[in-house]
């Protein structure tokens, strides 16, 4: 299997009040073509970090990136030109947002703030769609996050839905552009129990019906069980263990890993 | 907030002190306003013509422009106006603290009771806030002023009468928040008495707001009082007011002009020194925007 | 419909707070020291003429029966009659209104229209200079006494660069009755005076910057901290990594839900900007409700005191409620569930 994505030897700091922090310390890891693949850590662990340098949003200064490189279908993204990082981000690679309560704008309806992505991304991409067109991919995507009434759920505010619905929206924000890589920041921890349970099911589902690959990034262990293959730890900036899921549950090296899967039952319920 | 030994109060205070005096413009508004304190209180001893204070005229010495006798120059009968200045902070100050002095224990009461205990209390309250709000403070002001009649005494009288509404507000919100957190619920399971949980639990929480916000105010305080005293509507003369000085030198512009430009500067510079002070105790203990 | 119920629930507390204020206003009226017929007529009328005065306002009859005589003029729109001169205050009030109408709504205007753009650049280009530029300027722009600014307005560009009119609203060769709507830049429009339009302009600039510079610092600082807030929501990040432009993302998806704290500013600021327009109508001679309410003042003329404050708070009143619907159609999440968020 050939990497779509892979990390090698990434370096982050953080400049504060003048006081340089590094906050990931040659970090590398690869998510093949078609894998689910989990990256675990306490919060501050470096993940978020991780994930956000990935996507290109690390706001920077204050963050730079000391070294490493990190290859997309064998390009490096931090040596390409803005243009084309432009061009994949939001497309062929795309993200699943965290949070349902805060990541949709709550003054635009669905209709529209899906509508602008995908006009943006269609133009990056140099793709010829009118708006009509673009409605009916966003009402075709709508339906594959098993909404039951598309046209309605496109016309609604965000406040007139549930959590669980728009965590569902959110993933369909990732999944407008058909992405090759889906990376996932916890999804679903801002909702109770069965909602995430969901939430997680239909991820799965989607990313094995789009054969996509997906980076699911998250500090329960419970849920990595369920989903990915392949697991990679992070403590302090550092991947300190990886291997199969399953290997990993049963035999881990690390203390810290051993306390994480310690506290999966604990971390099932809501954020804590 | 948790209250912790007597040792970390006292790291902490020293940490807020540390952050403060890191903050420019906050010590250039405490400076402004430390200054302004005491020259106001020790204005008969270090001002050069204290009897410049009274209806004193001195005819050979009128429109004198800004020199060594007099930094301020003179007035048009004659009296140094940088003494008349420093003993207009005195009014303006006591306007100042009046008011405020009167305006925020009812206040925050208010906002107290209206926030913890919701309900028809509630409902009286802030309905009558919000009838309060509608009416200018200056035009409230000039209206009292006009009934019974101008002095010092009715202006503090009416500024006070409505300026209540905005603390009021700002501890309502606050407290509606606090309403349902941990320690409150806890300190209500526990049996304490409404007094203690208002007074011990809540109000505690919302000191550094109320700091700010004073801080603010004091400076609000002082240009509406100006502006009453602008009008003819503050203090009666011949005690000096800076706002009437301003309006009495108005006549003299554009030739004698430090009979009103320094008297209104020195109103903008006190003003200026209470909202840089506010600032930075907004900075200071990062409460959310108040105003 | 949730939108509707709660336009309803506001006008019906805005007549609520219109009512709260007729007392408040009556009772200042009615707790003078003193008599306010023997007051408006002053020490030398005899007590045959007081007692007449005292008799046709009504002063003689318990103080309920007053307060109904004065909410059944109210609640007909009628604010009684100036103790002075006898004439109906509403026809002072309307004849001076419009001019304190067009100076505080182009103030209004230009305070938005300047402060909105200035708190969204100085949160563009937070702590750089732009940012410190602004905040200077609101903090100083809060700080000037209104009067003072007013008079240094006056004398710089009035007197020593003379290039603006300082005082009234037209030169006094210029004849023009604005007889449609008392607006003079409108009705000059209407009658096809472009001169007319051209000097009410001119003689607007001073007392607008003098009278608008403190709000527009306001709701400058307020549009920068509501921007800066919105800025750090997790839907703007979400908008980047998608892909949304920086200049959309600036413009549309942070300044529309940015844009209602500005505005409810506005409204509470509003307020002080009618007190500061009694001053500012002073200075610059501008014959507007505020010039009458003061000339009320100092002849202690109640009823037209009464008039102005009422009048005032009435104002106040129906701005709030218009910037409550304006509030509706930015923020759906009002309209939904019909309460501020």
């Amino acid at each position: 299997m050939s990497a779509l994505l892979s990390v090698e030897r990434l370096s982050v700091s953080f400049t504060t009040y003048g006081r340089r922090t590094q906050v990931l310390h040659d970090v590398s890891l690869n998510v093949p073509e078609g894998a689910q693949i989990a990256l675990v850590g306490e919060s501050g662990s470096g993940k978020s970090v991780t994930m956000k340098t990935i996507m290109g949003i690390l706001p920077i200064p204050p963050a730079k990136i000391e070294g490493g490189r990190i290859l997309f279908e064998g390009r490096d993204l931090l040596t390409m030109p803005e243009r084309d990082r432009l061009r994949l981000r939001g497309t062929a690679m795309s993200m699943v947002f965290q949070d349902p309560m805060s990541s949709l704008n709550p003054v635009f309806t669905i209709q529209d703030q899906l509508g602008t992505i995908l006009k943006y991304a269609d133009r990056r991409l140099g793709r010829d769609r009118d708006r009509r067109g673009r409605y009916a991919r966003i009402l075709e995507v709508l339906g594959q996050v098993r909404m039951r009434d598309p046209e309605r759920v496109a016309r609604s505010f965000p406040i007139m839905l549930s959590g669980g619905m728009r965590q569902r929206i959110l993933i369909a924000m990732a999944l407008l552009s058909e992405p090759r890589l889906l990376i996932a920041d916890e999804p679903g921890t801002a909702l109770d129990v069965t909602t995430q349970a969901q939430i997680l099911k239909l991820l799965k589902d989607l990313v094995t019906e789009n054969r996509l690959a997906l980076l699911m990034i998250t500090h329960n262990l419970g849920v990595v069980r369920e989903t990915c293959g392949y697991t990679y730890v992070m403590n302090k900036g550092r991947i300190v263990e990886h291997g199969q899921t399953q290997s990993i549950f049963d035999a881990p090296r690390e203390e810290y890993t051993r306390s994480l899967i310690a506290a999966v039952p604990r971390l099932t319920g809501r954020d804590a | 907030m948790s209250l912790g030994t007597e040792q970390e109060a006292l790291s902490n205070a020293w940490q807020n002190w540390f952050r403060f005096s890191r903050n420019p413009t906050a010590v250039i508004g405490a400076i402004i306003v430390i200054t302004g304190v005491m020259l106001a209180i020790l204005a008969p001893y270090i001002t050069p013509y204290p009897d410049h204070v009274g209806a004193v005229v001195d005819f050979r010495n009128r429109h004198q422009p800004p020199s060594a006798d007099h930094w301020f120059g003179t007035d048009n009968v004659g009296r140094d106006i940088f003494t008349r200045v420093i003993f207009g902070l005195r009014i303006s100050l006591l306007l100042a603290v009046v008011v405020l002095s009167i305006a925020i224990p009812v206040g925050v009461i208010l906002g107290l009771l209206a926030g913890y205990f919701g309900g028809w209390v509630e409902v009286v309250i802030m309905r009558i806030t919000d009838i309060a709000l509608a009416i200018p403070p200056l035009v409230m002001a000039l209206a009292v002023a006009a009934v019974l009649s101008p002095s010092l005494v009715n202006s503090m009288l009416a500024i006070s009468l409505l300026w209540w509404t905005w603390h009021t507000r700002l501890i309502y919100s606050i407290t509606r928040q606090l309403r349902t957190q941990e320690f409150v619920e806890a300190a209500e399971t526990l049996g304490a008495s409404k007094a203690h949980i208002l007074f011990r639990e809540i109000l505690p929480n919302c000191v550094s707001a109320i700091a700010v916000k004073t801080s603010l105010d004091a400076g609000f305080v002082i240009l509406i009082g100006a502006a009453l005293s602008f009008l003819g509507l503050g203090i009666q003369p011949p005690t000096p007011d800076l706002g009437t000085m301003v309006a009495q030198g108005a006549s003299f512009l554009p030739d004698y002009w430090w009979q009103s430009v320094l008297p209104g500067s020195a109103i903008l510079i006190l003003a200026l020194g209470f909202n840089l002070l506010g600032d930075g105790l907004r900075d200071l203990f990062d409460v959310e925007d108040v105003r | 419909m949730e939108f509707l119920a709660f336009l309803t629930r506001r006008v019906l507390w805005s007549v609520l707070v219109l009512f709260g204020l007729s007392i408040v206003i009556f009772t200042i009226a009615r707790i003078v020291p003193g008599d306010p017929a023997r007051m408006a007529l002053g020490p030398r009328a005899s007590a045959d003429q007081v007692a007449a005065l005292q008799q046709t306002l009504g002063l003689d009859r318990p103080m309920w029966e007053q307060y109904g005589l004065f909410l059944t003029g109210l609640s007909q729109g009628d604010l009684g009659r100036s103790l002075l001169t006898a004439q109906s205050v509403n026809v002072d009030i309307a004849r001076t209104f419009p001019a304190t109408f067009e100076l505080v709504l182009c103030t209004i205007l230009l305070a938005f229209i300047l402060g909105v753009p200035l708190g969204v650049a100085a949160a563009r280009w937070k702590d750089r200079w732009p940012d410190n530029l602004v905040r200077a300027l609101a903090i100083f722009s809060a700080v000037t006494p209104t009067f003072f600014l007013a008079l240094l307005l006056q004398i710089l560009a009035g007197y020593v660069l003379n290039i603006l009119p300082t005082t009234g609203r037209l030169p006094a060769s210029m004849s023009f009755n604005a007889d449609v709507t008392g607006l003079l830049l409108i009705d000059s429009l209407i009658r096809g005076r472009l001169d007319v339009f051209g000097e009410a302009i001119r003689h607007l600039i001073l007392p607008v910057i003098a009278l608008g510079a403190a709000t527009m610092g306001q709701i400058a600082r307020i549009t920068r901290a509501s921007m800066i807030d919105v800025s750090r929501q997790d839907y703007i990040e979400a908008a980047r990594a998608f892909g949304v432009p920086d200049r959309l993302r600036m413009f549309k998806y942070m300044l529309r839900p940015a844009f209602v704290p500005p505005l409810t500013i506005t409204g509470l600021e509003f307020a002080s900007l009618i007190g500061n327009a009694f001053v500012v109508e002073l200075i610059f001679s501008w014959p507007g409700m505020a010039s009458y309410g003061i000339r009320a003042i100092t002849q202690k003329d109640l009823n037209a005191i009464m008039g102005v404050v009422m009048v005032s708070g009435a104002f106040f009143v129906l701005v709030n409620l218009l910037i409550d619907v304006l509030v509706g159609v930015v923020d759906p999440r009002v309209r939904i569930r019909g309460k501020r968020a």
